[in-house]
């Protein structure tokens, strides 16, 4: 009786990670056949930024390091793409893909070098000051980057140049189409980082973010692990500014600045930060949430703040936190009325 | 040979002399206590010898070895390893990831990324025996921060056995909990210990625990070495027994 109850819940996670995720996928994929145009665009964002948040909390929920600065990331995602059409004439996805993760990543590390010699808010800081130098260079060199205008980045052809979208009715096929791709790299992304942070080194990483001390004795090297999953994390979330470009025509700095960041660190929060499925789910109820507040009203801010303030009162865990401990009660409730 | 020597070694806060010239030696194998009120600079002398802190001066050897200088995950490497007085566990992590990370550690396998940690039979199969061992398998997944205090301190000491040392430091293994448990946790560790071939430190205040399980106790007081010896010599000690009459009165007439 007693190892069936232990028993139990690790079973049940299991399922409910497969099935999960199955329907999850089964719905994302059919929901083109449901919806608008326009709906079909926003979900596009939305998982965008959900790879965007799901780099971010390796970060946060993995590593216990709250970056202010991943604004960064995603704009140099987005200006790499930029950058990568206006001085190679580069119109393929696959190869703002392939470019565009090196620069990235070599971009983070150096960057994370200089952040992960400290934690806290001091770590918090640094990127902020880190991510602000950015915004200032895309600001200023408006020589290279277009200053506040920015730089326009027209629909890419997809999958080696087998499909592109000139001509007339482009803009519909670029979404339905786009969307799909999109589908395809969130899913690769999310089984990648799925597997980094159920991985020995993931493991590292949450033994380091519970206690530090502990850590440095049984050997791990402390500053190394951080190092690489700031790398990491920079990474992922510079691959949704490389898909997010295209996808908005257009890149201005407004995606280095530091509201951006503030952006990513409240879908995170909003899915829940604790969870795996967290920053996913936050990622994605942040797009639509954040589009009808603008839709509807002039003080789309202040709708959002207070969503805010009722979320970390109400839901410290995010939407996945609560929606999980209800059914973990609903669970038990069950368990002792059988 | 002696497993490990200090050779005068000095540490200071202020004013106070933590460590004042200690020289310490660790056989092959014992079971050694290291005793002292509070203050007498036991926890420090641990420290220093396992890179927790910096000594002002002397030296450190681990098997003929000078490591006075080495890194903490070098010590570890050498085969130094300890558990902490307040219970330093990943209380995030299930009880069977606290022990395989000290696995995964011991076999240079934190750098793997792209497999699962689940899915090493080799690290599953001595992480459940370490628990078995410890008395925690049917714990193993639970998250450390939900057991009881007993079992945390095992739980400690369990993550240090696991990365398999050659010296192992256990300090206050029964700290904090209950009279009745602290027989259990020292039957438990000093029996691991035993069959592991491990030769351990352990800092203790109940006198009790002290004279059953220790092969060497040595005394500190105010930063240097009183007394040091078998037990029987110890209880015997006039100087030792007056420190211990003076500090802990009550537990001391209960031991006589």
């Amino acid at each position: 009786m007693k190892a069936a109850a232990i028993a139990l819940p690790q079973f049940n996670t299991r399922l409910w990670l497969y099935a999960g995720s199955a329907i999850g996928l089964v719905v994302l994929a059919s929901v083109p056949g449901f919806v608008g145009l326009y709906q079909t665009q926003l979900l596009t964002y939305g998982l965008i930024m959900a790879i965007a948040a799901l780099g971010f909390n390796l970060l946060l929920g993995y590593t216990g390091l709250l970056s202010f600065g991943h604004s960064a990331y995603f704009g140099l995602g987005a200006y790499t793409v930029a950058f990568l059409l206006q001085w190679l004439g580069i119109h393929s996805m696959e190869l703002y893909i392939l470019m565009g993760l090196p620069v990235a990543a070599i971009v983070s590390a150096l960057l994370g070098y200089i952040c992960v010699r400290h934690t806290r808010i001091f770590f918090g800081i640094l990127t902020l000051a880190l991510s602000q130098v950015l915004y200032s260079l895309a600001l200023k060199f408006f020589w290279v980057t277009g200053g506040s205008d920015g730089l326009r980045v027209p629909r890419p052809t997809l999958l080696a140049g087998m499909i592109d979208f000139a001509g007339s009715g482009g803009f519909p096929r670029f979404i339905r189409s786009y969307y799909y791709y999109v589908l395809g790299v969130f899913v690769l992304s999310a089984a990648i980082m799925w597997m980094m942070v159920h991985s020995p080194f993931g493991k590292a990483l949450q033994a380091i973010r519970d206690n530090e001390t502990r850590a440095r004795f049984i050997g791990l090297r402390i500053r190394r692990f951080r190092w690489a999953a700031f790398l990491l994390s920079g990474t992922f979330t510079a691959l949704a500014g490389i898909l997010w470009v295209p996808l908005n025509g257009l890149t201005t700095p407004d995606v280095l600045y530091w509201p951006f960041s503030g952006e990513i660190v409240f879908m995170t929060l909003l899915g829940g930060f604790r969870n795996f499925s967290g920053p996913i789910v936050g990622g994605i109820a942040f797009t639509f949430i954040k589009t009808y507040a603008v839709a509807s009203t002039e003080y789309w801010q202040l709708l959002l703040g207070t969503v805010l303030v009722v979320l970390v009162l109400l839901l410290p865990t995010g939407i996945v936190g609560a929606l999980s401990q209800i059914s973990k009660r609903l669970w038990a409730s069950k368990e002792i009325a059988t | 040979m002696s497993l490990l020597r200090t050779i005068d070694l000095h540490k200071h806060f202020g004013a106070t002399h933590a460590c004042d010239g200690v020289n310490f030696t660790v056989e092959q194998g014992e079971f050694l206590s290291l005793v002292g009120s509070n203050g007498a600079g036991k926890t420090t002398l641990v420290n220093l010898i396992t890179a927790h802190l910096q000594p002002d001066s002397g030296e450190i050897l681990f098997e003929d070895r000078d490591i006075t200088s080495l890194s903490v995950a070098a010590r570890i490497k050498a085969g130094i390893a300890r558990s902490f007085q307040l219970v330093n566990l990943f209380d995030g992590l299930s009880v069977f990831d606290n022990v395989a990370l000290s696995i995964f550690a011991r076999q240079g396998k934190t750098a793997k990324i792209a497999t699962l940690a689940a899915n090493d039979g080799e690290v599953r199969r001595e992480t459940r025996e370490v628990l078995a061992e410890f008395g925690l398998a049917a714990k193993s997944e639970l998250p450390a921060g939900e057991l009881a205090q007993g079992e945390r301190k095992l739980l400690d000491v369990a993550v240090a056995y696991a990365l398999r040392p050659k010296l192992l430091f256990l300090d206050e293994p029964t700290s904090g909990v209950s009279s009745a448990e602290k027989a259990q946790i020292m039957d438990t560790v000093s029996s691991v210990v035993r069959s592991g071939a491990v030769t351990a430190v352990v800092i203790e205040h109940d006198m009790d625990v002290v004279f059953r399980y220790s092969d060497r106790i040595v005394m500190m007081h105010e930063g240097a070495f009183l007394a040091d010896g078998p037990p029987d010599a110890i209880r015997a000690n006039e100087a030792v027994a007056s420190i211990l009459l003076g500090i802990s009165a009550p537990a001391s007439s209960n031991a006589a």
